[in-house]
């Protein structure tokens, strides 16, 4: 995988690639080490701005701003309101017997995070397209081999898709994952009446 | 990449040729650093020194409202004000409390600012300025602007102060409230440009969105006034509840920072006002763009300092009230009303005509006062009645002495 292959900027990508990464990682280290919760909720946001840079590099800019609004604006907001109505922030909470099942619970999910990376094709448009004009094999989007007289068509096409893809993603939630969509929706609506349920006066 | 030329001005593209030449060849990501510095010390220098002038303006239109003068004694006019100001904060002593988390302290006043500096790298102050064709750019200053929150939750909880930890509590809770409004008044100005990018909106508005669209005009102003935490929204750092809310620990240069954030909020807010709502840079007749575009920001400033002047602050739980059933309310009219339209006046050929926004300003303003007026009948209708008086204990014993 090449990140912003190209560019001129193949280097600065490259570089910010690697400083990205590594601020993301510490900052995840660092929510699961510090013992004071408000600093290691804090360290939480800046792991979560780590990941919308990388979506950022991964030239998914709507993903990186829907990242941003929803986990950095919303859910980091709402833990650390939670952790400014615990008692005793500094010490951390203590461990206590859950802990085996939240190791096994975290394995499980690291082992599914690796099988879903190592099987997804991660090969980005532009490796599709030939490196230079020597190559005569063209391969489409759906890997079928295309004439060389069609190479500047799929090259629009890859300027196309990078330039507006907030319409693309629109159009496939509301057509093909169309019942994810809704369920979720569903799901928010559940929650949105319970929340109100819960505090109302009676 | 940058291999078209491009016109504009400032845009990324042509600062990236300049600085290519001036370096030797192969040393094109040094070229690409260079230019992402050069607009970035741009943006924040001209930003700050916009807001420097602004604190000037600021506190002398509000002298007027309040029948004084304001400052005037420095420079003509007062207009060196700013530049005296910002030497007494320099010199001040820096203050940390003992029991401050100090990390946190120190860097809340950065956070606070970072957000309001980078939306304006996102504002098209002229074809192909800056960042203003990112596709995402609505979106993207709704992310960022929301960033602001931890700036204040840092500085209240860094204090170690009840008061600043009350102020930085209130606030965010409003922050959050406001957003939803916020987005949804934008969800019509996205809807009716067909276009994310900043500049997409501007182009659209043949007629500007603030007459097509007078409600979400509305909610997008008083939900941005609650943003920036000003009067009458001035919760955050109500200064005869709270001292001065989160920021009451803090002195000197960190202050001004947070000043300086503080007082960039209402400059920032109605430039993207004016891109959003009252057509952006475009020409008008034969005014350039930009010009028009400097008097748009210069009337939105001054609408929002009329209101700060003259409205009394809202209660706590008279702010939220207003967010959830007025603002809300009147968002969700708005959308709906514009998608309706939308969906009966796009043609086959999915592109709005002028006579088509036309049609919809009319209905729009039909919309708005109609539904302006049902919401604050409703929300008026529970008036707050004041507690029958406790008698005091002391006219009980004046009246047995008697």
């Amino acid at each position: 995988m090449t990140l912003g292959a190209g560019t001129e900027a193949t280097f600065a990508t490259t570089a910010v690639f690697w400083i990205t990464a590594a601020s993301t990682i510490i900052a995840a280290l660092a929510v699961v080490q510090l013992r004071n919760l408000f600093r290691a909720s804090l360290f939480l946001v800046v792991s979560l701005v780590g990941v919308a840079a990388m979506f950022i590099l991964l030239r998914a800019e709507f993903l990186a701003v829907v990242q941003i609004l929803i986990y950095v604006g919303a859910v980091s907001v709402l833990i650390i309101f939670a952790v400014l109505m615990t008692r005793d922030v500094t010490d951390g909470s203590p461990s206590n017997r859950l802990r085996l099942p939240a190791g096994v619970l975290a394995l499980l999910f690291l082992a599914c995070s690796v099988f879903v990376i190592l099987n997804t094709d991660w090969a980005l448009l532009e490796d599709r397209l030939p490196a230079d004009s020597a190559s005569k094999q063209l391969v489409d989007l759906s890997g079928n081999a295309i004439g060389a007289d069609r190479a500047a068509a799929v090259e629009q096409e890859v300027v196309e898709v990078y330039s507006n893809t907030v319409p693309r993603v629109a159009g496939l939630l509301l057509s093909d994952y169309v019942l994810a969509f809704e369920a979720a929706s569903v799901l928010l609506l559940a929650a949105l009446i319970g929340a109100i349920a819960l505090v109302r006066e009676r | 990449m940058c291999s078209e030329p491009t016109g504009g001005i400032l845009d990324f593209c042509s600062v990236y040729r300049l600085s290519a030449g001036l370096l030797p060849s192969g040393a094109e990501w040094a070229a690409f650093a260079l230019a992402a510095v050069f607009l970035a010390f741009i943006v924040i220098n001209g930003v700050v020194a916009v807001t420097a002038g602004y604190t000037w303006f600021e506190r002398r239109v509000i002298g007027r409202f309040q029948a004084r003068i304001g400052p005037n004694r420095w420079g003509p006019f007062g207009l060196l004000q700013p530049l005296a100001d910002v030497v007494k904060l320099m010199t001040k002593e820096d203050l940390v409390p003992e029991e401050a988390d100090r990390p946190v302290f120190n860097l809340a006043p950065v956070v606070l600012l970072v957000p309001a500096l980078a939306v304006v790298a996102f504002i098209p102050l002229g074809e192909n300025s800056f960042l203003g064709r990112v596709n995402v750019g609505v979106l993207f200053i709704l992310g960022i602007t929301g960033l602001n929150t931890f700036g204040i939750f840092m500085g209240g909880w860094a204090s170690r102060n009840k008061y600043a930890l009350l102020g930085a509590m209130r606030g965010v809770a409003m922050l959050i409230s406001y957003e939803v409004p916020m987005a949804l008044a934008l969800a019509g100005v996205v809807l009716t440009a067909g276009s994310m990018a900043l500049s997409g909106i501007a182009e659209a508005q043949a007629v500007p969105f603030a007459l097509v669209q007078p409600l979400g005009f509305l909610v997008f102003m008083i939900a941005a006034s609650a943003e920036m935490s000003r009067a009458p929204f001035d919760m955050i750092e109500a200064e005869s509840e709270l001292g001065s809310g989160y920021h009451t620990e803090y002195s000197g240069m960190k202050f001004a920072v947070f000043q300086l954030a503080e007082f960039m909020a209402p400059v920032v807010n109605s430039v993207i006002a004016t891109v959003l709502f009252l057509g952006g840079a475009e020409d008008v007749g034969p005014i350039p763009g930009q010009v028009a575009f400097v008097a748009k920001v210069f009337l939105l400033v001054f609408f929002l300092l009329w209101v700060r002047t003259t409205w009394p602050r809202l209660r706590v739980d008279q702010i939220m009230a207003f967010a959830w059933k007025g603002l809300l309310a009147l968002a969700l009219v708005n959308t709906f009303a514009v998608a309706t339209e939308m969906w009966l006046l796009l043609g086959a050929d999915a592109q709005l005509e002028t006579r088509d926004l036309w049609i919809m300003t009319a209905a729009n303003w039909v919309v708005a006062i109609a539904a302006v007026v049902v919401v604050a009948n409703l929300m008026g209708q529970r008036k707050i009645r004041p507690e029958a008086p406790v008698p005091s204990p002391l006219a009980k014993m004046a009246a047995e002495a008697d």
